[in-house]
């Protein structure tokens, strides 16, 4: 059966690297499901969980943004500024960052660019959250 | 001529002098390593990344209109300069202050037509003093930076050309050539005008469109060229130290030599003297 050829590359190095047989990201335009042979693509993804299927097993990797490129031959990169596994995530930091988050939220003025970001904070630990309990 | 007691206690001094600075070139040997590693990690990183908008800048040529791929009159020009923490690296941080001063002297006139962003205790100190206006600054990096300690400042500097506060960007910093030599690099990041095309251009589908994704695309490369420069320059910065210490820690050895040797005829003049009084003084009885 045929493979897509993946990898997860955040600028502290690969986060993922091997072959499954199918992936489904959430991009801004949608959810996307890539199998082998998929036409190349090149979309920006959410702040979303990524999902690696290969034969009877699910991986899942939460991703804070980034895009995914999808090039000819089965191969697949995710370029994002911070990945991490499923079984990596250390809940407890992300349950702290979750609150530190919502914390700065209700201090600040909804207009804020600091607002903007403070709320990008929030879906990143909710992500890993998230992830985690998948 | 200085005394015994004078000369033993120079001796000491400079050989606690030594054990410092050898200790310090071992850290750097060791932290240059690390560095190095990681700068080796990011490079899959920045490679992809690259390929990606380069692929698609050469498949859509002359038609993209992004901001940051455009050359516009520049009225004021920014300069991100990265500097170490500390001294004591040779002439690590006064080669790229140097050069910065220099860069700004033959292109400018007055100074309101630049503005810098200082990476590095050494260099903001420099700038601080004088008619330069700093418009942000970020001290205190560790050695081994992650992507997050750089994130915020490279995004200022990426947001302050997106706003067209600052109509160009030029990133100053110390290339690791090797171990034993340095060199300093004035790199201009923004706009983006020559982004490599790779030779094999494979069409893509866009999702949405293919502005939408440069739109993500592009802050997220030169966010990463930033970030890959100051693994860049805290490689440099280690090798430049641990030079500079080795040569500081030869330099001691060679006193360390020369007061032993004065120390030891200094004794010996001494013994010579005490002989001869001795000699004089029976003499004398007799």
């Amino acid at each position: 059966m045929n493979t897509i050829n993946t990898s997860i590359v955040t600028p502290n190095g690969t986060v993922y690297e091997g072959d499954v047989h199918m992936i489904s990201v959430h991009a801004t335009a949608g959810d996307m499901g890539i199998l082998p042979n998929h036409i190349p693509v090149v979309a920006p993804l959410k702040i979303s969980a990524v999902k690696l299927k290969h034969e009877g097993t699910e991986e899942y990797v939460a991703v804070s943004g980034g895009f995914i490129e999808v090039r000819r031959g089965s191969t697949v990169t995710i370029i994002t500024e911070a990945a991490e596994k499923k079984e990596d995530i250390d809940v407890e930091r992300a349950q702290r960052a979750k609150e530190a988050a919502q914390e700065k939220l209700s201090g600040l003025n909804e207009k804020t660019a600091a607002y903007a970001e403070a709320e990008k904070e929030l879906q990143r630990a909710e992500n890993r959250l998230q992830v985690a309990s998948l | 001529m200085a005394s015994l007691r004078d000369i033993k206690g120079k001796i000491n001094s400079t050989k606690k002098t030594r054990k410092i600075t050898k200790a310090m070139q071992m850290v750097s040997a060791a932290k240059l390593n690390r560095a190095q590693m990681q700068a080796t990690a990011y490079h899959s990183y920045t490679d992809k990344l690259r390929e990606v908008v380069g692929n698609i800048a050469s498949a859509n040529k002359g038609s993209l209109r992004h901001p940051m791929l455009q050359t516009r009159p520049v009225k004021k020009t920014g300069y991100l300069i990265l500097t170490a923490e500390r001294g004591l690296a040779g002439a690590y941080n006064n080669n790229v202050i140097k050069r910065v001063n220099q860069m700004i002297k033959e292109r400018h006139k007055s100074s309101d037509e630049y503005t810098v962003i200082v990476i590095g205790r050494m260099g903001f100190n420099h700038f601080r003093h004088r008619d330069v206006t700093i418009a942000a600054e970020k001290l205190g990096l560790p050695d081994q930076p992650s992507f997050d300690d750089v994130k915020e400042i490279a995004k200022l500097a990426v947001g302050m050309f997106e706003d067209q506060e600052i109509d160009e960007l030029f990133m100053i910093y110390n290339h690791f050539k090797s171990a034993i030599s340095q060199e300093v690099r004035d790199v201009k990041l923004l706009p983006l005008a020559d982004v490599e095309t790779s030779s094999e251009t494979a069409t893509y589908e866009y999702e949405p469109d293919a502005e939408e994704v440069l739109e993500t695309l592009l802050p997220l490369y030169a966010e990463g060229l930033i970030y890959g420069a100051l693994l860049d320059a805290k490689a440099a910065e280690h090798a430049a130290r641990m030079t500079a210490m080795q040569s500081s820690t030869d330099n001691a050895t060679e006193l360390i030599d020369k007061y032993t040797l004065q120390y030891n005829r200094a004794r010996q003049a001494a013994i010579t003297q005490e002989i001869s009084e001795i000699v004089g003084g029976a003499s004398a009885l007799q």
